[in-house]
Parts: structure tokens; sequence; C-alpha cells
């Protein structure tokens, strides 16, 4: 039986006694019976009061501000959207020459490219956010490859258009050639890769969006309580059983906000592509054939539109605007649903 | 290396005094702490075997080296053996994984995972790839842990909509559903109320049946109430750290009439917590 230094038994009785002796309780300090509460001064008050003025004031100077963008923009498309109606969604014409405006590729260029990129920069993140949270790495290495994530997003956008244009067409392109030349019946790639296009565009994209995915999704995961995986693990689960079954599950909808706010960034995103998506008004199916987007269309065509064709272009950033929003819905919903289903409508 | 064959469905006798764990700890670590020394105890075989002591003594840390759950700890290091059945859990050839499906664990926090209730329960099973009569087993194993009649129409719907108590019951129905050897509980009525408390202790009297059980507990009348053996364990705080020992281990009733130890005695006289 090994007996420890001390007994904590009679050290604090005696403490206790020693403390009793010295200080005697309030009976003979008679000021203390006193109540000293007061209630909030004046100045407590009005800082409230201003703080809570001021955070109303600064919410609706938001929605003024949208309210105020949206009408800015409608009012200069309006004679655009008199003149054209639907088919500037129908239509695949953009001839300044003839006033003849149309954005169907353009829309079409925009979805597309967004949707491929946010795949590939989902797949990819979501793996960096587990490979950095889940025990893989010890937490120096762990911090280490956080902040070089981090980093990606600090690069400017011009830059991974160079990057695009000078690296990644190049590597690709034989990639490309050989994959038209074998599999060339399917849409896919029934077009060769010219240079700029649909794929490069879309792979630059995704590396532009990764480091959001990548961050937000680490954050979801993490906040995945430990007592959760503890009874995975407990259960006898193997760390490739409780990643899908319990981690990722539980983060779903965490992820899914990641995904959002990523497909948002990749909607507005112009300088990069408007330097590798080809700027083509056409709609292909080939991820090789060159296309354009939105962003990109106003990127090149506002410098020298007349007044007719900015009225055209005003549309257009309306239609980019209305599709923005239209993602981040659906992705609230989306999220919304999945948290009701995860907890049972419990929280 | 452990065998992986399923768990019988039924144990046909329980012969009494059987060592089933054998734990003979020397020294435990988390990085350069350590946390445990000296910690020699056999559990035994369909028997409640209780942990008892104060805050930090090292209870929690003894129970989660009997299913290698603290392997999942940074830094943790162990000295000695444990016995399962005559193998020695922690030799380099043994698998953590194939321990824990043998001995399974319920929590202090009821952690059902978010998912229906359902298929909290069949986790256990599709890990272990039991193909034959899922939901028999599932309503077996919820029936078992006394939750069967307040769920059974709603299997379907999120476990988390469960009150507290309810969701530690599906916890042990989530365990016993594989039917393993042990069940290593961890202080699993603190966050209930003493209702679910008077529930999960009698769940835990009728398991002993089948299932050999140890548990943490603050409580010392729980420990009373349901172990046939106890644990007292206590810590050194000499050279200024904190370490968890063993200081004494009998049959429940002897070790609160007539506790051998006078730091056992003093403990539950109330005079050190």
């Amino acid at each position: 039986m090994p007996t420890p230094a001390q007994s904590p038994h009679v050290s604090q009785s005696n403490s206790m006694v020693s403390n009793h002796s010295k200080r005697s309780p309030a009976r003979t300090s008679p000021t203390f019976e006193v109540s000293v509460v007061s209630p909030p001064s004046t100045t407590d008050v009005l800082v409230d009061r201003g703080f809570r003025g001021l955070a109303y004031v600064f919410a609706w100077l938001t929605i003024v501000l949208v309210c105020t963008i949206l009408y800015e923009i409608g009012g200069h498309a309006f004679p655009a959207i008199q003149e054209y109606g639907l088919s500037f969604v129908t239509q695949s014409t953009w001839d300044a020459n003839n006033a003849q405006f149309s954005v169907l590729p353009e829309i079409w260029g925009t979805l597309s490219s967004s949707l491929l990129a946010l795949a590939i920069a989902t797949f990819f993140g979501v793996f960096i956010a587990i490979f950095l949270t889940q025990d893989f790495l010890t937490p120096r290495v762990e911090r280490v490859f956080t902040t070089i994530f981090e980093l990606l997003a600090a690069i400017p956008s011009v830059v991974y258009g160079l990057w695009g244009i000078y690296i990644v067409i190049p590597t690709i392109r034989p990639i490309a050639t050989w994959l038209h030349e074998h599999l060339g019946t399917i849409p896919f790639f029934s077009t060769p890769l010219s240079g700029p296009g649909l794929l490069p565009a879309s792979l630059v994209l995704s590396i532009m969006i990764l480091p959001t995915i990548a961050a937000v999704s680490r954050d979801a995961i993490s906040a995945v309580p430990n007592q959760l995986r503890e009874a995975a693990y407990g259960l006898g689960a193997t760390r490739w059983q409780v990643i899908p079954g319990v981690v990722l599950r539980t983060a779903s909808s965490g992820i899914f906000g990641a995904m959002v706010l990523g497909l948002g960034r990749a909607l507005g995103e112009t300088m990069a592509l408007a330097m590798l998506i080809g700027n083509s008004n056409q709609v292909s199916l080939s991820l090789f054939s060159p296309a354009n987007t939105l962003a990109a269309l106003l990127a090149n065509n506002f410098p020298e539109a007349g007044k007719v064709e900015e009225q055209a272009l005003m549309f257009a950033a309306l239609i980019l605007l209305a599709i923005t929003l239209g993602v981040n819905m659906i992705g609230t919903v989306i999220i919304d649903r999945t948290t009701r289903r995860l907890t049972g409508g419990t929280s | 290396m452990l065998t992986l064959q399923k768990p019988h469905r039924h144990v046909e006798t329980v012969i009494h005094s059987e060592v089933l764990i054998d734990c003979r700890i020397e020294n435990l670590y988390y990085g350069d702490f350590r946390a445990i020394r000296d910690c020699d105890l056999s559990i035994e075989r369909g028997k409640i075997t209780a942990f008892i002591g104060p805050s930090g003594c090292g209870k929690s840390t003894v129970l989660r080296c009997m299913n290698r759950m603290n392997d999942l700890v940074q830094g943790f290091r162990i000295d000695g053996q444990i016995h399962f059945q005559g193998q020695d859990i922690y030799h380099p050839s043994v698998d953590p994984v194939a321990v824990r499906r043998h001995i399974g664990m319920v929590f202090q926090q009821p952690n059902p995972f978010a998912m229906s209730i359902y298929k909290n329960v069949a986790f256990g099973l599709k890990l272990n790839r039991v193909k034959d009569d899922i939901p028999g087993r599932v309503e077996d194993a919820l029936r078992r842990a006394g939750l069967w009649d307040e769920v059974k129409d709603k299997l379907k719907s999120s476990a988390l909509a469960l009150s507290g108590g309810q969701q530690q019951r599906l916890c042990i129905a989530r365990a016993i559903a594989t039917e393993p050897q042990v069940l290593l509980m961890d202080e699993p009525c603190s966050a209930l109320d003493p209702i679910a408390t008077r529930r999960i202790e009698e769940l835990m009297l009728q398991l002993k049946e089948r299932y050999t059980i140890v548990i943490v507990t603050h409580n010392l009348h729980q420990a009373q109430r349901i172990a046939d053996k106890t644990a007292f364990m206590y810590v050194d705080t000499s050279n200024s750290s904190r370490t968890g020992f063993l200081v004494e281990y009998a049959d429940t009733h002897r070790l609160f009439n007539h506790p051998q130890q006078e730091y056992t005695l003093q403990y539950l006289r109330g005079e050190f917590s």
C-alpha cells in the first residue's frame, strides 16, 4: 500500500479552524449588513439604447443598399428588358452592330463552369478538411497545412488567370487531345481543345474556390462533437467507417454551406474566367470547347459598349444577380432541411 | 489475435468468479503526465464491477484502457498488460478495433448519432457485417434496453428528439445489439434525472445476466445498489503531480462495511472528496 506525503484530511480541517479564529463572521462588522446593490446607471441604459439604435440603422442600411443596387441596375436595364424580353435568355447572338443581344450561352457557361468547378473543389476540399482534422497529422503539421491552404485564397485572380494560360492549358492539352481522339463520340469530348475553354477555366476556378470550401468544411467537421466520434469508435468502427458514417453525416449541413459559399464565389468570378474561358458565344456540351460566362461578358464588353449595348449588359448583370441570389436561397433551404433532418426538429 | 467470430447469442452457464479481464497497469502516461500507477485488478465474468473515487483519480482512464479507447488520445502510453480472456489486448498484434467490438462502451453524455433510432441501433450490426434479421436484432436490443415500447412507433424519427434518459437507453441498446461480452459504462447516469437513473440501474441488473458490466460512478449509493464488486481509487498528490492509484478492491458489501484501508474509510465517511 503506497503512502502519500500528506494527509489532506487533517491539513484541510486545520486551515478551516485557523480561518475562523482570525476573522470572525459579519456580526462584528455591521456595515456589511447594508445591501450594496444598485440599479444600472443612466449611462448604462443610454449606451445600451444607443447601441441598439445603431444596430437597427445599420441592419436597415444593408437592405436599402441592396434595393438601391437593384433599382439602379434595373433602371438602366429597363429599355433592354422591354426590347428583348424573354428572347434575351433563349437566344445566343451578341451583335453590337445589329443591336441583337441575348445571353443563353453565357448563362450556360456560367452555370456549367461553376458547377464543374464546385464538383472538383468539393471533392478535394472535403478530402483536405478530413485530412486536416481526423488525426492524420500531428497538431503542428496540421497548423502548417491549414495556413498553406488559406494562402491559396490570397492569390489575386489575375495571377490565377496567367497560371491557367501558361501552365494549366499546356498540361491538359495532351490529355484532352487523347480523350477527343479516342472517346470523341462522347459529347463531353466532342471537340478538340484549342486553348482556352470550359475545362481549363473550371479547373482554375476550382482551385480558386478550394480554400473557401476546405476552410468552411474543416470548421464544420471539427465542430462534430468528439463524443460522437468516440461513440462510433467505441462500437468498433474503423476510421474509414467513422468518417463517412458519423463525421461527414453530422457535418453535412456545414459542408453544404461551404459548397454554397464556393458556388457563390465561382458564379461571380470574372478576371481569371475572362482570360481562360475563350469568350465564345456557343452552347456546347464539350468540356474542351470555348465558352463564355456572364461575368466575363460584362468585363469584356463594358469598356467599349455604346448606349444600347450597355442596357443589354445591365440586363445581363441583373440575370447574374438573380442566379446568385437563387443559388444562395436554394442553398439556405438545403442547409435548413439537412439540419432539421439531423436534429429531428429539436433545434 | 483476438477471435473475430460473432459472440454467442446466449451465454449458457455463467461460471462465477471466472476472470474475464485481468488488468495489470503499472504506469499510464499522457505525454509526460503520469495519470495512473499501480492498478491491478480482475474483472469477473457475469458481475457488475464499480469504480468509485474522487474526481480526477483516473477511474474513467482505467475503464477506457479496457477497450483501448485511450488509443485515440495523443501521447497515451501504458506500462503493463490487460488480458481479456487470456490475451493481452495491448499486444502489438492486436487490432484495437477488434477489441472494441468485443468490449462495448456507454458514455457519460448520451451520444446517439444524428440519424434515426433504428439506424443508431443497427450501426454496430452493419460494422460487424451482420446480414440476417437486422430488424429482429434491433427490436431485441431495444427491448432489452427497456426502450422498445416507447419508440416502436417512431423508429424512423431522429434519435436526437428523444429525452436524455431515452437517449442513454438507446446508447445501451446500440452497444448491446452486437452482443459484446463486456459493457463498460462511464458514469452513465451522471447527466440524467433520478427517475431515468433508476431505470438505467434496473436495466443494468437485468443485463448482468448476459454481460459483464464495469461501471464508473460518482454515486456511492449507486455502487452499493448495483455492484457485486467495487474498486476504490484515490489520487496521489505527492511530487506536485496527480497520479491515480487503486486503493482497495473487494466485494461491494465488504468494501462499504469493512474497508481495510484508511483512505477508503475516510472517503466513505465523506471526510474528503
